[in-house]
């Protein structure tokens, strides 16, 4: 008989209480080598609530991401998923709470060589024991959620961005996950397709009863979107709150980031050992 | 005194570099030997779901008979120019079977088979593992808890290693037809003494069984060097041109290498 396989009870010996927090990260470092890339970070992700984690390309927010989903280990500090410390799983544990994440990648990391259905029914075939015809009524209905029933037999190169948006966001929730995480999700969509993918998140995440950890510097889509905001400059948290709170945010780094400010806090120019008037003077002592 | 202190900092600069490479080096090699045995632990996907690993088989073996075909038929009809210009000369022409026959199951069946697949599946591998890791779509499997060396990387491991004798095989087997149609259609050589000489002198473990050891050694030289490429690549387009280019490159001479420990071992002495 086709059922369900569940991960073994002993790998989550105490299910938190509904109230915890989903994930909970507490004074996180991360460093390549001797380059810092976080510092002191605390995050908390409650159920049923959708955060966003915004900052400037480069400051740490895959990283982020990448740590929640145990991709990455941390250099100093915890992060729990439900009351699991993450780092400290071994890997049959951490492949057993990756069923109950899902992820979209930033360009949806599509398996090009499937086609749209197959990608979505992956998880299914690799997890459970479904018989094809369920599986198949599953995939139909997770693309119907993301309005893409017609798209079923088409490969990745035949979709466009948005599309493949949307496909990769019906093969995150293809196994009901708790927690779905989404790196860049607006990045290099035109208007209709941004908005389809920003009501799509608080929908499927309302919808699932799951938690949504937003990576973008999208602003003003993602505060349609989300109940929370962690900013995230050069590795630290330098502002949080709700979105209305974000939005009337007088520090200067929000402000700059919100408005789109070209000068600020972040500076315009790429740091120079030495000043244009030096850089100047030189290039004229060198033409003589 | 400075021109000392220069001379004595470039050395020390080139002290470092060498270090530095050679360190990489023998920590990437033991990077590819850890990954030789992760593939070996992480096989039973491979075997338990063979549609995956027969899938590769078509993929590296299927498609490339083409140019084994192809490249076996002239070999053979080379050789067979070749060795008849050479055996007239001691008038034993009707040697020219044994020749071709030995020469193909040998040593150019596996060599030479080896080298068009490194070029030609061996480089596609590394290429299509390379793309899914630049496209994170290994890391994508790796979130969905999946483990992309089970799901990946040792179904084309073991399609590989099971195309290569299959491969080579039929490379001599064109090769003889290819020297047969020199020799004996063009050329005049006595059909008869080309077929009986050849099947009293090759020795079936001697020859045959030695040829195919090989061809399956060097099988699981392309697929490790191919797949351990692939994964290893940078993540960038010009990380993935480059890896491409070091699996032929090394593939090949791995292959040359290994092949004359094997003939060492096998055709010589007693």
């Amino acid at each position: 008989m086709a059922r369900f396989k569940r991960p073994e009870p002993t790998f989550f010996p105490t299910y938190p209480m509904p109230q915890e927090p989903l994930v909970e990260i507490r004074d996180l470092n991360f460093s390549y080598d001797t380059r810092t890339i976080l510092s002191g970070i605390n995050i908390t992700i409650p159920r049923g609530k959708v955060v966003a984690i915004m900052g400037s390309s480069g400051c740490g927010k895959t990283t982020t991401l990448r740590l929640i989903g145990g991709q990455l280990k941390p250099t100093s500090g915890s992060v729990k998923v439900t009351g699991q410390v993450v780092h400290e799983l071994d890997a049959k544990q951490l492949y057993a709470l990756r069923r109950r994440m899902g992820m979209l990648f930033q360009f949806g990391a599509l398996f090009t060589d499937m086609s749209v259905f197959d990608n979505i029914a992956f998880q299914m075939r690799e997890h459970t024991d479904l018989p094809e015809a369920m599986i198949r009524d599953l995939v139909l209905m997770k693309l119907h959620a993301v309005g893409l029933r017609g798209a079923h037999n088409l490969m990745p190169t035949e979709l466009s961005g948005g599309m493949a948006r949307r496909v990769a966001l019906a093969r995150a929730i293809a196994l009901d996950p708790m927690l779905i995480m989404y790196d860049e999700p607006f990045a290099g969509l035109d208007p209709i397709s941004l908005s389809i993918v920003g009501e799509l998140i608080r929908k499927l995440n309302d919808a699932l009863g799951a938690s949504s950890i937003v990576v973008t510097h999208d602003v003003q889509e993602s505060l349609k979107i989300v109940d929370y905001v962690y900013f995230v400059s050069e590795g630290k948290i330098v502002a949080e709150g709700t979105a209305e709170e974000i939005k009337n945010s007088k520090t200067s780094y929000v402000h700059q980031f919100v408005w789109g400010e070209a000068d600020g806090p972040v500076p315009f120019h790429y740091p120079a050992k030495k000043t244009y008037g030096e850089q100047l003077m030189e290039s004229a002592v060198y033409r003589g | 005194m400075d021109k000392v202190y220069k001379a004595g900092s470039k050395v020390a600069q080139f002290l470092q570099f060498l270090g530095n490479t050679v360190t990489k080096r023998i920590f990437r090699l033991g990077f590819a030997a850890r990954f030789f045995v992760a593939i070996f632990l992480q096989s039973g996907t491979a075997f338990r779901r063979l549609n995956l690993t027969l899938r590769e088989v078509y993929f590296s073996g299927v498609l490339s008979l083409i140019i084994i075909l192809v490249s076996g038929l002239f070999v053979g009809m080379v050789l067979g120019l070749q060795g008849y210009d050479t055996l007239q000369r001691y008038g034993s022409t009707e040697a020219l079977g044994i020749l071709v026959a030995l020469s193909l199951v040998r040593e150019l069946g596996p060599v030479v088979a080896a080298l068009l697949f490194a070029s030609r599946a061996g480089s596609a591998i590394t290429a299509e593992i390379g793309l899914m890791k630049a496209t994170e779509q290994l890391s994508a499997m790796e979130m969905m808890a999946v483990n992309p060396i089970a799901r990946v990387v040792a179904p084309r491991f073991w399609g590989g290693v099971v195309s290569m004798p299959l491969l080579a095989a039929l490379f001599s087997a064109m090769g003889i037809l290819g020297g047969y149609l020199v020799g004996v259609k063009l050329i005049g050589v006595d059909e008869g003494s080309f077929w009986s000489q050849m099947q009293a002198s090759v020795d079936f473990q001697k020859d045959i069984l030695n040829g195919v050891i090989k061809s399956v050694v060097f099988g699981v030289i392309v697929s490790w060097v191919a797949v351990f490429e692939g994964y290893d690549a940078d993540p960038t387009a010009e990380g993935v041109s480059r890896a491409t280019t070091r699996t032929v490159v090394t593939s090949s001479l791995a292959i040359l290498a290994a092949d004359f420990i094997l003939t060492a071992f096998m055709f010589t002495g007693a």
